[in-house]
């Protein structure tokens, strides 16, 4: 399936060609190898999983990413393009936006100013132009509080916008952080376990969020989760990893069919 | 009202504008602090190389003059102009500007992750070290500063408020240069205070304040922010030292002051911009009103030497964020 440049998934949308494409990524930490000579793309609409046991290397994949980590070898292709050794807020710049495991948000700042923050990378005026208040830079702050606003509303959490993020529950938190990344417009997002230690209810809400920004908006979405049922429910297609390894890749169905896939899951007997 | 309780507000008033002064230098820890944590021992040494540099500027000195001569037996110290104060602050400013670039470049860069200590032992020898930079680049001897800020009792208000006492009251006694301050400070605060809650720079400090991995995955440049920080360090530097270097001239001591605005942080809270000002005005009323008070007429004086750090401690132990600290919110 992954060799085809386009196809239509069964709800009817149009997965276009490879937004990132990992070749050959190998990365290591001294010794210990994180991440074991893999490949896989990311395609325009999709939503793509990444999945695998504690310790397989997914946030690793994910650092990479978005260039919080440089691989030894291989190559990243970011439209096609072959991607350079670039720093993190660079490639924010050219539009992968990304949440976190363990919530990295603003805390002392409020749920509107965290939000507002995911606009930086869309806002042209200079500092100097700020300071002084002037004309464009007046009209690029409404302009950006109008998309943020906009978010706000989708993700509804009107009643926490001048809340100081800290002080919010779990839940709340990690949708705020998922609003600061659509504020950046992105095309390509990334979650990294956007589901981690939520309630089912709560689950059921951020999996709608999920599949609702990537049908309204058609933004290319990458996420990693550990509760097989969502990935199941919401991906298109899945990477299995373990150890450092890929173990499969394909929709969700193939994955669960996939020998290996059940073996890293469930173990493998020994007789 | 008898003379004694018009001289009490008199001091209340100069204790006032004394505590606006801690708060210029406290400022500029403030600044730092909030932005990538740490507590830069080098502010007060900022203050006096700034002083320093400007007074050269505006003399024409020959910068690194003994230098020079003693390496090409030349027999240089003068340009022989005298710049305007306002090119000569324009020009301190660039360098100071260009002072936040080369610690960025050539410090913090290398200290990326590390713990606060060793950026603090950092900035300890960064101060050490421009202590004898500023003395190589412009001479140790002690320089007047002049910029134009009128000085000395305002005559206007001593001659104004005259009727208000008896006999033995002749007004208020108001430093010209102090009052001079006290609106500089408030200026300089109501912009700063503006400037980081309103403009996309602002937000992206408070950003990078927070959390460096967040503020990069939104795609902000640690590096461009530091050196924006310390470059409004360095100005407020700047400005702190033209206060004080035109109060009691450009000397070594100038860098101690920075010791007075260790209590003004401690009560202000270390995170607040406002919280600099009125825990510098806490302190410098408190000061002076207990020396009036009680410690001159019962323990025998001197008590401005430590009445604000005992104010600190106390604070530590009842409000160990400062007055306007940044709340800390523990989730668990």
């Amino acid at each position: 399936m992954s060799n085809v440049e386009t196809y239509t998934t069964p709800d009817g949308r149009t997965i276009g060609a490879p937004v990132m494409e990992m070749k050959n990524i190998t990365l290591r930490f001294g010794g210990v190898v994180a991440i074991k000579d893999i490949s896989f793309d990311i395609r325009e609409g999709e939503i793509r999983a990444i999945i695998g046991p504690n310790g397989a290397g997914k946030s690793s994949m994910l650092n990479v990413i978005n260039g919080f980590y440089h691989p030894q070898e291989g190559e990243v292709l970011f439209h096609g393009k072959k991607r350079g050794p670039l720093r993190p807020y660079q490639i924010a710049a050219q539009g992968v936006a990304r949440t976190f495991q363990n919530i990295a948000l603003f805390k002392g700042m409020s749920t509107l100013d965290n939000i507002m923050c995911g606009r930086l990378t869309h806002s042209k005026t200079g500092m100097l132009s700020h300071v002084l208040w002037k004309g464009k830079a007046e009209r690029e702050e409404t302009e950006n509080r109008e998309k943020v606003e906009k978010i706000i509303d989708f993700l509804e959490i009107q009643t926490i916008r001048k809340t100081p993020v800290g002080r919010l529950p779990y839940g709340l938190q990690k949708r705020v952080e998922l609003g600061r990344a659509l504020a950046a417009e992105p095309s390509l997002l990334l979650l990294d376990e956007p589901m981690a230690g939520m309630n089912v209810e709560e689950k059921e809400d951020m999996s709608r969020f999920i599949l609702d920004v990537n049908d309204e908006f058609g933004t290319t979405i990458a996420l990693i989760e550990h509760d097989m049922g969502v990935v199941m429910d919401i991906a298109d297609r899945v990477v299995v990893m373990d150890y450092g390894k890929k173990i499969g890749d394909g929709t969700p169905a193939e994955v669960q069919a996939n020998q290996d896939v059940i073996d890293a899951y469930l173990g493998v007997a020994h007789d | 009202m008898s003379a004694g309780f018009y001289f009490g507000v008199e001091v209340f008033l100069n204790g006032l504008m004394a505590g606006v002064m801690y708060s210029l230098v406290a400022l500029g820890f403030v600044l730092i602090f909030k932005a990538s944590g740490i507590f830069n021992y080098a502010q007060g040494v900022m203050a006096l190389f700034a002083a320093m540099t400007l007074v050269g500027f505006q003399n024409g000195q020959v910068p690194f003059a003994h230098l020079i001569n003693t390496i090409f037996g030349t027999e240089l110290h003068h340009f022989g102009w005298h710049l305007p104060a306002f090119v000569a602050i324009l020009m301190s400013l660039g360098v100071m500007i260009l002072f936040a670039y080369i610690v960025e470049r050539f410090i913090l860069k290398h200290l990326v992750n590390q713990e606060p200590i060793i950026l603090f032992m950092a900035t300890i020898g960064l101060a050490y070290f421009m202590e004898g930079f500023g003395d190589l680049m412009w001479g140790s001897e002690i320089k007047k500063m002049d910029v134009g800020i009128p000085q000395g009792g305002n005559l206007w208000i001593e001659e104004s408020t005259a009727f208000l006492g008896g006999d033995g009251f002749y007004g208020f006694y108001l430093d010209t240069l102090d009052i001079y301050a006290t609106v500089i400070a408030a200026i300089l605060v109501v912009s700063l205070v503006v400037f980081s809650k309103y403009s996309k720079t602002g937000r992206a400090l408070r950003a990078v304040a927070d959390d460096h991995q967040a503020a990069l995955s939104v795609g902000i440049s640690l590096r461009t922010i530091w050196v924006i920080v310390w470059a409004i360090a360095g100005f407020v530097a700047l400005v702190a030292g033209i206060m004080w270097g035109s109060k009691s001239g450009v000397q070594f001591s100038l860098s101690l002051i920075a010791l007075k605005a260790l209590p003004v942080l401690m009560l202000g809270g270390f995170t607040s911009i406002p919280g600099a000002i009125i825990g510098g005005m806490i302190i410098g009323v408190g000061e002076k009103m207990f020396e009036f008070l009680i410690g001159a007429p019962f323990l025998g004086g001197a008590t401005e030497n430590w009445f604000a750090y005992m104010l600190a401690l106390l604070f530590l132990v009842f409000r160990p964020q400062g007055l306007f600290g940044e709340k800390i919110i523990e989730r668990v």
